[in-house]
């Protein structure tokens, strides 16, 4: 007779059944489902066992019965520590919430000399100066920033072209600083810049003060030239040369480089992959093209077809893989942010992927004229005649009045993804962002009808995606771990 | 392997009335005085200096002895025990002719066993549990700390189960605290105890800065776990037992022994560990010591790890994968897949550290943790020197 007992003498506990814990499925394909537990974690399970599942008569001895327990889908009477691990992992993922506003994007300029249609905003030639900020309004918007309860501050200069307005950079960068001996807190500056102002003054101050330079690059000479046309039409030479020269004077891994995707771009992935390559970069970020500004009025956002930009995506993301296969680390940015979650106990900081919204309280936007925006697009909308996301002006009104303003709860309560319709159903909601002031600009409702969601429809595709590569290609996990775990 | 206690001794002229005696070792023939009167003295050569508690001599140097006088307590010892030296403690009972070696200074493998008590009965325990009034142990030990080098680096407190003892568990620890601050105290435990927020609460007090206990999780399922430990509940307890300590910002170190029982789901248990205790300071993934409760459960226990490499390299990689700091100890290098090894470290404690005949011309031998003694009834039939 044995001291030990056997592995069925502590199964007894599991003859009572089991109790199922809130969970979502959705169909992946013919044969498989995709279950997500409370806090973002998935199993690919066939039809049959999650049917067995849902009736309560799932076999206590098979190998899904312990993967679906050890995920937090089901819970038995052996053991009752899933709840708090549960809740751990929640609370964890909506930790950023907690901080509140780390991102404040400076509009010092509406002004370019670029002349690009699909831009964003409403561009103004670079003579007029009333579309500059002033250093009082910056002043005011600095306060602001200093009133977030944010560990982290990163305040992000854009425009038009920022560097049209350096004086006005240089002004807040240095206030900034000083306010920041009383804060303490850990500030951060970027650039958002074509570069090609960039100069040897620019270049020093950013060296001096450790600002971050992002740029745009939208793949291959012909097609970067064609989509940001300027005088000259020397975009793609004046970038190249301004991303080089940048990482020269402050480092390599100071610079980024984010693309726009247009027309033109969808029969090139490849080669646009390659462009970042070749200029040093090791991720890119496949964009789709935003349905604001000068890109709806110009038309170029209608006459975009979702299922063509998602074949653009899904050439594109092939390609990195069997590159990073080849053994060499290139990562596709927005992959990386959906696979953050999918992988990780860790939520982003990307504000069109967070649920709450990440408007006004992730990221909020202090207009050239003082006026203050949830997000970007939210400004671009009342750059159109609709001021929905306007919360407020610096120079008229409180911090408390800004971030308690209904046009930023309202929109952050009703578009919420987990009570959102359709959404509280979708497997795939952990891993989705609410994205209010999207489907406002596209329905004019800010939860919107998620059918006829391009946002839907887009995050929905990649998902299925990348579970589908994962299940299917154990090397496809193994690069994508990477890419979340640089 | 080396002998670290026996009963082979030849005891010269102590006192009847002597039980017992804890001493540090000396070999400076110049010590000064007044630490003499507590240390025994180690004879090596040279006429021995008077002084000293006690003096002790290899069976091979008993010779020497014969300078002192008839009223100085001595001690012959087998040859085995020549690798004592300066700053070792020893525990010497001369009713029972017995030593033991509770410190040797040189080394990196000191370890104090606290207790035989355990409320875990582990499958593969390597020091069975015995329900024994053992609380002299605890005297012991801090009788031992002042008597060790401050500059320790590493000093582990095993069982049985340490937290079992309560209060004497903390008074140990604060006396290491204040006379070891600068040593890592590393603890095995099955971490249950601290399922108690205030037991956790009070470890978290004693306020060593480099403490870190280690916790076994067989599986990430509660059946198995508590299989593997002959517990109910155990799982449970362990979980919230490395929550609360990890709530209180204290280190822990996962362990997962990989046998039989565990190897089918330790990429599973890999993804829970990444999941749910991402903040947990190191993982180890150990080998199986073939000792103890190991060898009548052998059959249960046993698998040759080349079998399970492909769970191994699964687990490890993605746990590494995620950022989290992962060991493998006690693997033969030429056992793992070849990606793992720069994971594997020395983990067997020099005592009983040994190598097998086929090592014999393997280039990798010095960077190879090589196997327990007790590796000698069962180890792969795949070791293989690398040439």
């Amino acid at each position: 007779m044995s001291k030990f007992r056997p592995l069925t003498a502590y199964e007894e506990p599991l003859r009572d059944g089991y109790q199922l814990l809130p969970f979502r499925f959705t169909r992946l394909d013919d044969n498989d489902y995709v279950v997500t537990n409370q806090a973002g974690e998935f199993l690919v399970i066939d039809r049959s066992t999650l049917s067995d599942l849902v009736r309560h008569e799932l076999p206590s001895t098979g190998l899904a019965y312990n993967d679906l327990k050890s995920k937090h889908v089901l819970t038995d009477a052996d053991s009752s520590v899933a709840t708090e691990l549960l809740a751990l992992k929640v609370r964890t993922k909506l930790r950023r919430l907690a901080d509140f506003t780390s991102l404040h994007l400076f509009v010092v300029s509406l002004r370019c000399e670029h002349s690009c249609p699909y831009c964003q905003v409403s561009r103004q030639s670079d003579d007029k100066l009333a579309f500059d900020m002033t250093p009082e309004t910056a002043d005011k918007a600095l306060e602001l920033v200093f009133r977030s309860p944010s560990p982290a501050l990163k305040i992000e200069f854009q425009g038009g072209e920022p560097l049209l307005n350096f004086p006005l950079i240089r002004h807040v960068v240095l206030k900034a600083e000083t306010l920041n001996q009383v804060a303490g807190r850990d500030l951060q500056f970027v650039i958002a810049t074509n570069l090609a102002l960039l100069d040897d003054e620019v270049l020093d101050f950013c060296r001096a003060h450790d600002v971050l330079l992002s740029t745009s690059l939208d793949g291959p000479p012909d097609l970067h030239n064609l989509n940001r046309p300027r005088p000259g039409g020397d975009s793609y030479e004046r970038t190249v040369r301004g991303i080089h020269r940048a990482r020269g004077v402050l480092g390599r891994d100071r610079v980024s480089a984010l693309m726009t995707t247009t027309q033109a771009s969808l029969p090139r992935a490849r080669e646009i992959i390659d462009e970042y390559i070749r200029q040093g970069f090791d991720g890119i970020f496949l964009r789709a093209l935003s349905p604001y500004g000068f890109a709806i009025k110009t038309k170029s956002f209608t006459a975009y077809d979702m299922e063509k930009w998602l074949g653009f995506y899904f050439d594109g993301l092939d390609y990195i893989l069997e590159m990073n296969k080849a053994g060499h680390f290139f990562a596709e940015h927005y992959a990386t942010t959906i696979l953050t979650k999918m992988l990780t106990p860790f939520d982003t900081g990307y504000v069109d992927l967070m649920s709450p919204a990440g408007i006004g309280i992730a990221a909020v936007v202090y207009n050239y004229d003082g006026n203050v925006y949830a997000s970007d697009e939210g400004r671009m909308l009342a750059e159109m005649g609709d001021t929905t996301f306007r919360l407020g002006n610096v120079h008229n009104d409180q911090y408390e009045d800004i971030f308690l303003s209904d046009n930023l709860l309202q929109p952050l309560e009703e578009s919420f993804a987990s009570s959102a319709p359709m959404c509280s159903d979708c497997a795939f909601e952990p891993w989705c962002g609410a994205d209010p002031v999207f489907h406002y600009a596209t329905q004019g409702d800010f939860v919107g009808r998620k059918p006829e969601s391009a946002f839907c429809t887009r995050h929905m595709a990649i998902v299925r995606r990348l579970i589908t590569m994962m299940r299917d290609d154990e090397n496809a996990r193994d690069i994508f771990l990477r890419w979340v775990n640089p | 392997m080396l002998k670290l206690g026996g009963t082979d001794l030849e005891f010269r002229n102590w006192p009847a009335d002597r039980e017992k005696l804890i001493a540090r070792v000396s070999d400076q023939p110049h010590r000064v005085r007044p630490l003499r009167e507590g240390e025994a003295y180690l004879v090596k050569g040279e006429t021995p200096p008077p002084g000293f508690r006690c003096y002790l001599a290899i069976r091979s140097h008993a010779d020497l002895l014969a300078g002192l006088s008839d009223d100085e307590m001595q001690v012959v010892l087998p040859d085995e025990y020549d690798y004592l030296a300066d700053g070792d403690v020893v525990r010497l009972i001369p009713g029972q002719n017995r030593i033991r070696v509770i410190y040797r200074r040189r080394s990196r493998h000191n370890s104090f066993l606290t207790t035989e008590r355990c409320n875990n009965y582990c499958l593969m325990c390597s020091q069975p549990p015995r329900e024994i009034d053992d609380s002299w142990i605890v005297d012991e030990i801090l009788e031992t700390i002042p008597l060790m080098d401050p500059a320790t680096a590493e000093i582990g407190l095993t069982g049985g189960e340490p937290t079992l003892l309560g209060a004497d568990f903390f008074r140990i620890l604060k006396m290491l605290a204040a006379y070891l601050p600068r040593t890592a105290i590393h603890i095995l435990s099955n971490g249950r105890q601290f399922a108690d927020p205030d037991f956790a609460q009070r470890y978290a007090e004693v306020g060593h800065s480099d403490m870190m206990v280690g916790i076994p999780i067989y599986s990430d399922v509660s059946t198995v776990h508590d299989y593997v430990v002959q517990a109910d509940g155990a799982f449970d307890e362990t979980i919230q037992g490395i929550l609360n300590l990890k709530r209180l910002r204290q280190r822990v170190e996962v362990r997962v022994v990989v046998h039989k029982q565990t190897y089918q789901r330790l990429p599973q248990l890999a993804e829970f560990l990444a999941r749910n205790l991402t903040f947990v300071d190191h993982i180890a993934l150990m080998g199986l010591e073939i000792t103890g409760f190991t060898k009548p459960n052998r059959r249960d226990l046993w698998i040759d790890p080349a079998d399970y490499q492909s769970e191994l390299y699964q687990a490890a990689t993605l746990l590494a994968g995620h950022r989290m700091h992962v060991s493998i100890y006690n693997h033969q290098l030429c056992l793992l897949d070849p990606r793992l090894m720069p994971l594997a470290k020395k983990s067997i404690s020099d005592w009983k550290n040994e190598y097998m005949p086929e090592c014999a011309d393997c280039r990798e031998m010095n960077s190879c943790g090589g196997f327990f003694s007790s590796a000698k009834l069962r180890y792969s039939d795949h070791i293989k020197p690398f040439l």
